[in-house]
């Protein structure tokens, strides 16, 4: 079948490009809601390196979104079915390194074309069946929500279990999910949480306690840190951290950062602290993402709240007005609702 | 239900170079005729789609069919008419046939020489014809039309009011079938696609928006540039 394509082919510029699709292979998904990361908006935008530019473009952009199962040959899903589409494509199996961090997996939207296609040609492993009456909006993305769920997979397993105090840097979409998910994976840990922002702090309602950066009290002790600040504050949230944390914590760093950040080693090695990256997601994460939602209803309740702009996108230009409107939001996400 | 007519009844005259007709050339080592199915094909709402093609062609239209797509029973291939209404009579009595026809009964007719719809201009189509009874998918002219008679124009209408026509056509197929009935053998000799026979009765056709690059396959020209788009890009 003859497939369409929207790629992004420079920044602010997208085209249509068509692509043979098999109907034999892989599982047949029709997308129906998409949405923005900021990592798709640094490609539009053209603020990554032009080498990176000029290697991955033209590609199709998008990674986190949802579609419903046209076709399936190999029987694992029902014509109707709704599901996340997990973009990490692993190519290879290891003992010891997870499939979201192999050098040799593809990620849609980054090495390999994103979902912005009529339809999505998948295998069966890399989709997770959604649950019903889930909110179409929130389950778009999903994927945002496996890399935090990932970010606290990892630190169960690497971190002490001294866990009553737990600080999470960042007042935007990931920081608000990250602390969401401690709150419900670790109910017995107090979650802190540092912004920049009053207004946006305000939104972290179920935190046990909000601070601006600049207005930390004296007394407060962390065992641990999550760092979902990323770009140029990423030093300056790294630092309080290091600042904060008692010895022997972990600091989970999760924002991207387009430069080299200075680090203060010393204070690393005097408190022995351990910093681990954590970055995208895997299958198994999908997985319990979707159980959290059957287990804790509540939780897209929660993050209904960051559901910013909807979009619909009918034609193609539609796809530049969505990029643009999400260029200038301040918090939440923007969701495209495709039906291109 | 809902039915897909794919209009395959063409017989490759305008193609020039070959008696093959234009929907049984490959682009892309395919018949173009596949790739359109294969557009229908995904979409579960269809219960069958129903493909039209002459008498002497029904057999390699099967063939082809079987050999590139695949087996499918959502798909059956019946014999065309002499005109394009009249194979998409055809189709309507396959389906009193075979079904029911009621007033639900919608059919998505199409070219079969257009492979580049998209799963949008399908769904708007089938919801303008349940909505409205009849829909045309068309783009906004590009080209100032000119009107005339013979060697001078008679008129230049306002190129902001004209439209381009394209396909799907989309009816409830009831009313489509029982209005074309009610033409006189003139005004069905002036018809030249589906929509107007609605329109000389005065019935309402709504519009879909189309794409510029649902192109229909023509003349060879369009035969190369249907190639070139598999394998190149449009910008923006």
């Amino acid at each position: 079948m003859i497939n369409t394509i929207y790629r992004l082919r420079s920044p602010r510029r997208f085209e249509i490009a068509f692509d043979e699709l098999d109907l034999s292979g892989g599982v047949i998904v029709r997308p129906t809601h998409l949405s923005i990361c900021n990592a798709d908006q640094r490609y539009y935008q053209g603020t990554r390196d032009i080498r990176v530019l000029k290697e991955k473009l033209p590609m199709a952009l998008i990674h986190e979104g949802i579609g419903q199962v046209v076709y399936d040959k190999s029987g694992s899903f029902n014509p109707g079915d709704r599901v996340v589409m997990v973009p990490n494509i692993p190519v290879e199996d290891d003992p010891y390194i997870a499939e979201n961090y192999l050098r040799s997996s593809k990620f849609c939207g980054s090495s390999a074309d994103g979902f912005l296609q009529e339809y999505v040609c998948i295998e069966p492993e890399r989709l997770v069946l959604l649950p019903e009456g889930l909110d179409p909006d929130v389950a778009a993305f999903t994927e945002l929500v496996s890399v935090s769920v990932h970010a606290v997979t990892r630190f169960e397993s690497i971190a002490h279990e001294r866990r009553d105090h737990i600080g999470v840097w960042g007042d935007g979409n990931l920081a608000f999910i990250t602390a969401l998910l401690l709150k419900k994976m670790l109910p017995q840990s107090r979650i802190h949480v540092f912004g920049i922002s009053r207004e946006k702090l305000s939104d972290f309602s179920f935190a046990d306690g909000t601070y601006l950066t600049t207005d930390v009290p004296d007394d407060l002790i962390l065992d641990h840190a999550f760092e979902c600040v990323g770009g140029n504050g990423s030093p300056i949230a790294i630092e309080q951290i290091i600042d904060l944390i008692r010895p022997e914590g972990t600091i989970s760093i999760l924002g991207v950062s387009e430069y080299p950040v200075n680090v203060n080693t010393r204070m690393i090695l005097e408190k022995g602290l351990r910093m681990f990256g954590t970055s995208r997601s895997g299958k198994a994460d999908f997985r319990r993402t979707v159980q959290l939602y059957r287990d804790y209803p509540e939780i897209p309740m929660y993050l209904s709240r960051l559901v910013g702009n909807t979009v619909e996108i009918n034609t193609y230009p539609d796809i530049k007005r969505a990029f643009e409107i999400d260029a200038k939001k301040a918090f939440g996400k923007t969701i495209l609702h495709w039906n291109i | 239900m809902i039915f897909a007519v794919i209009l395959a009844g063409g017989t490759g005259s305008r193609m020039g170079v070959s008696d093959t007709p234009k929907q049984f050339l490959e682009i892309k080592g395919k018949p173009i005729l596949n790739h359109t199915i294969e557009k229908f094909l995904p979409n579960p709402r269809f219960e069958k789609i129903i493909v039209l093609s002459p008498k002497k062609w029904v057999h390699h239209t099967k063939e082809i069919i079987k050999k590139y797509t695949g087996t499918t029973d959502r798909i059956t291939v019946i014999e065309g008419g002499a005109t394009r209404n009249e194979t998409i009579m055809n189709a309507i009595a396959y389906i009193d046939r075979e079904y029911t026809l009621d007033d639900d009964t919608i059919i998505v007719t199409h070219d079969s020489v257009r492979p580049f719809l998209t799963h949008r201009i399908i769904e708007e189509n089938i919801e303008a014809a349940i909505r409205d009874g009849a829909c045309d998918t068309v783009i906004p002219a590009t080209d100032t039309i000119v009107e005339s008679e013979g060697v001078v124009i008679t008129a230049i209408p306002d190129r902001r009011r004209m439209y381009q026509g394209q396909t799907p056509q989309s009816f409830k197929a009831k009313l489509l079938h029982e209005t074309y009935m009610s033409l006189s053998d003139d005004e069905k000799e002036i018809l030249t696609d589906a929509a107007k026979i609605l329109v000389l009765k005065g019935k309402k056709v709504s519009l879909v928006r189309g794409e510029t690059f649902n192109i229909k396959i023509t003349y060879p020209y369009d035969l190369k540039i249907a190639r070139s788009l598999l394998e190149e890009e449009i910008n923006d």
